[in-house]
C-alpha cells in the first residue's frame, strides 16, 4: 500500500538507443517514473513501446553495444544504479531488485534443479550456507503455493507446468527479500485461469511483503485488477501516467482513450463493431522530434508535427503528454 | 435446434483425434494423447462459432481435424452437404476449394521466399484455370478486398508488419470463394490496437462473402465480440456450447463459470469488486486423462458421480448443450 513517502525507485530522464545497420533507434526516450514503498505500478504499451527496454535500461541488462544508455538518473537505495560499477550493480540485481521474466519455459536453467536455482541468488547475495539454503528455499516454494515443497525442490524445470514455472520464478525473485519486484509481462504466456492464480498470489505477497511492484503488460484488464498506478508507453514515451481508477475513468491522451475502446469487454455492451485505432505502431529510428501518436490520432493538431509534447500535468498525480492538455495551447486555442 | 431455421453447413459428430505416443527400444506404442475426445457441433450458414478454451485443450487440433488436416481416429464430418470423415486424402483436394484456414502465426505461415502475389496466387494455380492475366486481377481484387495496397505485390513477407501479414493470409484463404473458414487464433500474434483492425475486417468479408466461420481463440472478450454461438472445450472434449448472450450471461458448466470469471475485466471498480472463481492446480495430460468426468480434479462443484461415471453431452435447454452431472435430469 502506498504510504506517500520517499520513492524506493527514482527514474528521471533515462534515455537508451539501440545502434542499428539502418540507423539509430531511439527505444526510450526521456522516461521518467518514480516508485513508493509498497506501491504497485502498472506500464502498458504495444510490443515495441519500449516498456521491457526501460525496465532493462535501468539495471543494465541490455547487451552494450547495440544499447547504449545515453542518459538519465536511477536512484535506487541512495545510489545512481547508472553510474556504480558492474560489481555493485550485480549485487543489487537478484537481490534488491528482483526480476520475473516473461517465459517461464525459458528463462529456468533445464539442467539444474529447481531448489538449486532457488538457492543461489540465496547464498551469493545473502550469503547463506547450504543448509540455511535450503530450508529457505523450501519457505518460499510454500509461499508461492507450491504443494509438497520439500520434494518439488529436487525437480526440474521440465517437470513443472506452465504456471507452476512461473510461480518458481517469482520464488526465484523473491529469495533476498526484494525491496523492488520488476515482472516484465509474467502472465501472459499463462492461460487465464492460471493467471487469476498468479495475480492473486502477487496481490498477496505484496500486501504480506510490503515490496513495490513494477508490472509490464499489454493487457489493461490485468492491470485494471492489480495496479495502484499506470504508466502507459508508446513510441519510446511515456503518454501518460495516473492513478488506476483516474485513468480507466478520465483517460487524457487520445492513445489511452482509444486503446480503452478498442479492447472488447466481456461483461458490458457488446458493441456492434470495435473501435480502430489506424495504421501502425510507430519505429522511432532517430532522435524524436515530434508526437509519436500523431499519424494515427484523430485530434492531431499542426503543433504536434512540430515538437514533441512534454508530460502536462492535469492535477492528482496524473498527467499526459498531448497538447490537448497543455495549458499553453488550450489558451492559445480559447 | 428446434427453434433454427437455419441449416449446418458444417455437421461434426463425435470427432475423436488421437495421437500414439511410442517409446521405448522398438517404438511400440504405449499410449495415446486423446487431443479430440468425441466432439459432436454443427456450424450453421453465415454464422461464426466461436470455439474457446486454454492452451492444449485440443481447440486447434479440433480445427484442423474438420478440415482433415489430420487423418482423424473416428467420427463423422460433414461440410456444405459432403461426408468428408473418411475420404483419402487425393480425393479431398478437390474439396479444399470450398474450405481454407486462416492461421495463427502470421510470420510462419507465409513463405518467405514468394511475393505476396505468388502467396495469393498459389491457390489459383492449383485449383483453377484462369489465364495469368485473370490470375493477376484477381489477386489485385483480393488484396482490395482485405486492404492492403495493390502497388504491395510484389513485395516479399518480411516487408509487412503482422497485421498487414495475416492480411495476406487472409486474403490467400479468400482466393478460391470458400463457403467455410477455420480461423485458427487469427489474432494471438498481434498487437491490441492491431487486433480489431483484423476482426473488423473479418467481419466485413463474412457479410460481403456470406461466410461461415469456426473462430478458435483463447480471448474470451474477442470471441464474446465475434461468434454468433459459442463453445467451450475443456481437455479434448466440448464441455458446453450455447448461443453468445447466453453463455456468456448465465454459463452452466462449472468450468464455464471459472474460465468467465478469470478474464480481467478493463475497469478497476468492476475488476476489484467481482469474486472470481480461483481454479487449483493445472490441467491434466490429455495422455492420462481422469477417471469420470475430466474436469473433476478442478471442479468447485464435484460430486461423488463426477470421479466414476463420465458426463453426457446432452441439450440442457433448446439450443444449449453441456456436459455436467449437475444437469443431469436423474
Amino acid at each position: 500500500m502506498p504510504d506517500g513517502t520517499t520513492p524506493v525507485l527514482d527514474v528521471q530522464d533515462l534515455k537508451t538507443v539501440f545502434r542499428t545497420r539502418g540507423g539509430e533507434v531511439h527505444a526510450v526516450n526521456d522516461v521518467s517514473f518514480s516508485l513508493r514503498k509498497g506501491e504497485l505500478l502498472g506500464v502498458v504499451g504495444e510490443s515495441g513501446s519500449g516498456k521491457s527496454v526501460t525496465m532493462m535500461s535501468l539495471l543494465g541488462l541490455l547487451p552494450v553495444p547495440p544499447a547504449e544508455i545515453r542518459g538519465g538518473r536511477v536512484m535506487f537505495d541512495g545510489q545512481d544504479l547508472l553510474q556504480i560499477p558492474a560489481k555493485t550493480l550485480r549485487e543489487v540485481r537478484g537481490g534488491k531488485i528482483g526480476f520475473v521474466f516473461q517465459d517461464p519455459m525459458t528463462s529456468l536453467n533445464p539442467v539444474f534443479t529447481v531448489g538449486y536455482q532457488i538457492a543461489e541468488p540465496l547464498r551469493k547475495h545473502m550469503g547463506l550456507s547450504k543448509k540455511a539454503a535450503a530450508v529457505r528455499s523450501r519457505e518460499l516454494l510454500e509461499l508461492v503455493g507450491i504443494p509438497d515443497a520439500e520434494q518439488r525442490l529436487l525437480d526440474y524445470p521440465h517437470q513443472f507446468s506452465g504456471g507452476m514455472r512461473q510461480r518458481v520464478m517469482i520464488a526465484i525473485a523473491l529469495a533476498c527479500d526484494p525491496q523492488v519486484l520488476i515482472a516484465d509481462e509474467p502472465t501472459t504466456a499463462l492461460d487465464v485461469t492460471i493467471q487469476a492464480q498468479i495475480l492473486e498470489l502477487m496481490k498477496e505477497l505484496r500486501d504480506k511483503l510490503g515490496m513495490a511492484v513494477i508490472w509490464i503488460t499489454h493487457d489493461l484488464g490485468v492491470i485494471a485488477g492489480i495496479a495502484d498506478r499506470v504508466m502507459v508507453m508508446y513510441g519510446g514515451q511515456v503518454v501518460e501516467h495516473a492513478p488506476v481508477h483516474d485513468l480507466f475513468s478520465n483517460p487524457k491522451h487520445p492513445y489511452t482513450t482509444a486503446l480503452l475502446k478498442t479492447i472488447p469487454s466481456i461483461a458490458g455492451e457488446r458493441a456492434a463493431r470495435l473501435t480502430v485505432i489506424d495504421g501502425q505502431p510507430p519505429l522511432v529510428v532517430g532522435p524524436p522530434t515530434a508526437c509519436p501518436f500523431r499519424d494515427r490520432c484523430a485530434q492531431a493538431m499542426p503543433v504536434c508535427a512540430t515538437k514533441v509534447p512534454s508530460r502536462y500535468d492535469v492535477g492528482d498525480g496524473h498527467d499526459a503528454a498531448c497538447f490537448l492538455v497543455d495549458p499553453l495551447e488550450v489558451a492559445h486555442a480559447g | 435446434m428446434l427453434d433454427n431455421p437455419q441449416k449446418p453447413l458444417v455437421s461434426v459428430r463425435d470427432l475423436k483425434m488421437h495421437f500414439p505416443i511410442y517409446a521405448g527400444l522398438f517404438r511400440r506404442r504405449v499410449g495415446e494423447v486423446k487431443a479430440v475426445d468425441g466432439i459432436s457441433f454443427d456450424v450453421m450458414e453465415g454464422e461464426t462459432l466461436g470455439l474457446v478454451g486454454e492452451s492444449g485443450c485440443g481447440k486447434s487440433t479440433a480445427g484442423r481435424s474438420v478440415l482433415r488436416l489430420y487423418d482423424i481416429t473416428s467420427g463423422q464430418i460433414e461440410i456444405d452437404g459432403r461426408q468428408i470423415g473418411d475420404t483419402p486424402q487425393n480425393q479431398l483436394r478437390g474439396m479444399r476449394p470450398t474450405m481454407q484456414m486462416v492461421f495463427q502465426d502470421p510470420q510462419a505461415s507465409l513463405n518467405p521466399r514468394m511475393t505476396v502475389e505468388a502467396i495469393i496466387r498459389e491457390p489459383l494455380d492449383e485449383h483453377t484455370t484462369l489465364t495469368p492475366t485473370e490470375k493477376r486481377d484477381k489477386v489485385a481484387e483480393l488484396m482490395d478486398a482485405v486492404g492492403l495496397n495493390r502497388k504491395f505485390a510484389g513485395r516479399y513477407p518480411h516487408a509487412f508488419s503482422g497485421g498487414q501479414r495475416q492480411r495476406i493470409g487472409i486474403a490467400r484463404a479468400l482466393a478460391l470463394n470458400p463457403k467455410f473458414i477455420v480461423c485458427d487464433e487469427p489474432i494471438a500474434a498481434l498487437d491490441v490496437s492491431i487486433q480489431a483492425q483484423v476482426v473488423n475486417l473479418l467481419e466485413d468479408l463474412q457479410e460481403k462473402y456470406g461466410l461461415t466461420y469456426l473462430f478458435i481463440s483463447h480471448d474470451l472478450s474477442m470471441v464474446r465480440h465475434i461468434a454468433t454461438r459459442v463453445a467451450v472445450m475443456y481437455l479434448g472434449k466440448v464441455v458446453e456450447l450455447a448461443d453468445r448472450e447466453t453463455l456468456f450471461a448465465d454459463p452452466q458448466h462449472p468450468y464455464t463459470q471459472a474460465l468467465l470469471s478469470a478474464v480481467p475485466e478493463p475497469d478497476p471498480s468492476l475488476a476489484r469488486k467481482t469474486e472470481r472463481i480461483i481454479l487449483q492446480g493445472d490441467v491434466p495430460s490429455p495422455s492420462k486423462p481422469p477417471k469420470g468426468c475430466n474436469f473433476c480434479t478442478r471442479c468447485p462443484a464435484a460430486m461423488d458421480i463426477c470421479k466414476t461415471g463420465e458426463p453426457e453431452y446432452r441439450e440442457i435447454a433448446p439450443g444449449r448443450f453441456a456436459a455436467c452431472h449437475l444437469h443431469n435430469p436423474t
